[in-house]
């Protein structure tokens, strides 16, 4: 890493009440504190939000691109995984 | 004078200018950052603080037109009018120097706005009071926003500290002007419009002195000083302003897009 650009964090936001928080992109911030001001000025510009997580960008384990077959082919075939052979009934209306 | 004898209307008008062409030039002077800050997230940190500042003047500079009753709108106020005419206190109209200068500059107001918006949300006048509860959400942003980065700077390298401690140093003289009670304060505080400044001014100190023992900055000493932008005797900084802030209303008269 660049030791003169600042730490990267990502940003979650929260549109509103009972949503969760989403990933809506990233940032330069020197500590988390201003991460929190430069989400608030970037990211919610257009009331986009009520509430703001960051993290540091390092601080986030990912999966592997390689491991991407070990990982979620196996997942493939299992289609009785899906809850689709089941009748709904009419009266249900959102399931 | 007769208090009841006064027709309180054009002072209100003067008052409401005073409290209006503080937010438009300084919102004017910060936008001068756009593309140039050190960070993008800065650049449009800044412009944010910047754009509520224009909003307030706005509001503002409208409402001082219906007070004024002659036809003036926003736009007439902000573009059209001279030097001498506005009514902003010298320090907004500093230049911005280096970022920590602009900080500084920005700290020393965003707290003297703030003591005075929560104030004026108890104003007689109902519009003022309405405009105040407004900014003053935003200005406790601001504040924030200023005195973080006061902390990081004055607390940070001896070079970023050198830095700021100097521009406090330089703009500091100009602070003095903000509390000064000429007879307009006066009269509007005598008419329960505006807040007593001595008692703006014991709130600010108080809000300066935590902000500058937490950046670790030492408080200047009071100096004499010759400022009265308030009273439209401005420092030779404004001019430069209103050229580029005016000139397209002046080339283009009634200009809208």
């Amino acid at each position: 890493m660049d030791e003169r650009q600042w730490p990267l964090y990502e940003v979650f936001i929260r549109a509103r009440g009972g949503l969760d928080h989403k990933h809506v992109g990233s940032l330069h911030a020197s500590d988390a504190r201003m991460a929190i001001d430069h989400a608030r000025d970037l990211y919610t510009r257009r009331q986009e939000g009520v509430s703001i997580w960051v993290v540091r960008s390092t601080d986030i384990t990912a999966s592997e691109p390689e491991e991407a077959e070990a990982l979620f082919e196996p997942a493939r075939d299992k289609i009785y995984r899906h809850p689709t052979f089941y009748d709904i009934p009419a009266e249900v209306k959102t399931l | 004078m007769n208090a009841a004898a006064i027709n309180v209307a054009p002072l209100l008008f003067r008052y409401v200018l005073r409290v209006g062409d503080l937010s438009l030039v300084l919102g004017q002077r910060l936008g001068e950052w756009v593309g140039h800050a050190p960070a993008l997230e800065e650049d449009l940190g800044l412009a944010n603080v910047a754009l509520d500042l224009i909003g307030q003047a706005r509001l503002l500079l409208s409402y001082a037109g219906e007070l004024e009753g002659r036809d003036r709108g926003e736009d007439e106020l902000a573009f059209l009018r001279e030097q001498g005419e506005y009514l902003n206190p010298t320090l907004v109209e500093q230049p911005n120097g280096d970022f920590g200068q602009t900080i500084v500059r920005q700290v020393l107001i965003d707290a003297y706005q703030l003591e005075l918006y929560e104030r004026l949300t108890n104003s007689a006048d109902e519009r003022l009071a309405a405009i105040a509860a407004k900014a003053v959400k935003e200005t406790r942003y601001h504040l924030r926003y200023s005195s973080d980065w006061l902390v990081r700077l004055g607390d940070g390298t001896p070079q970023s500290r050198a830095r700021v401690q100097s521009a406090l140093e330089r703009l500091w003289p100009y602070t003095l002007e903000l509390f000064e009670e000429d007879d307009l304060d006066r009269e509007m505080a005598d008419s329960g419009i505006a807040p007593r400044l001595a008692e703006v001014q014991a709130a600010w100190s108080r809000r300066i002195d935590g902000a500058l023992a937490e950046a670790t900055l030492e408080r200047p000493r009071d100096r004499p000083y010759a400022w009265f932008g308030k009273r439209g005797e401005h420092s030779e900084h404004l001019g430069y302003i209103l050229a580029e802030m005016q000139y397209l209303q002046r080339a283009y008269p009634g200009a809208r897009w």
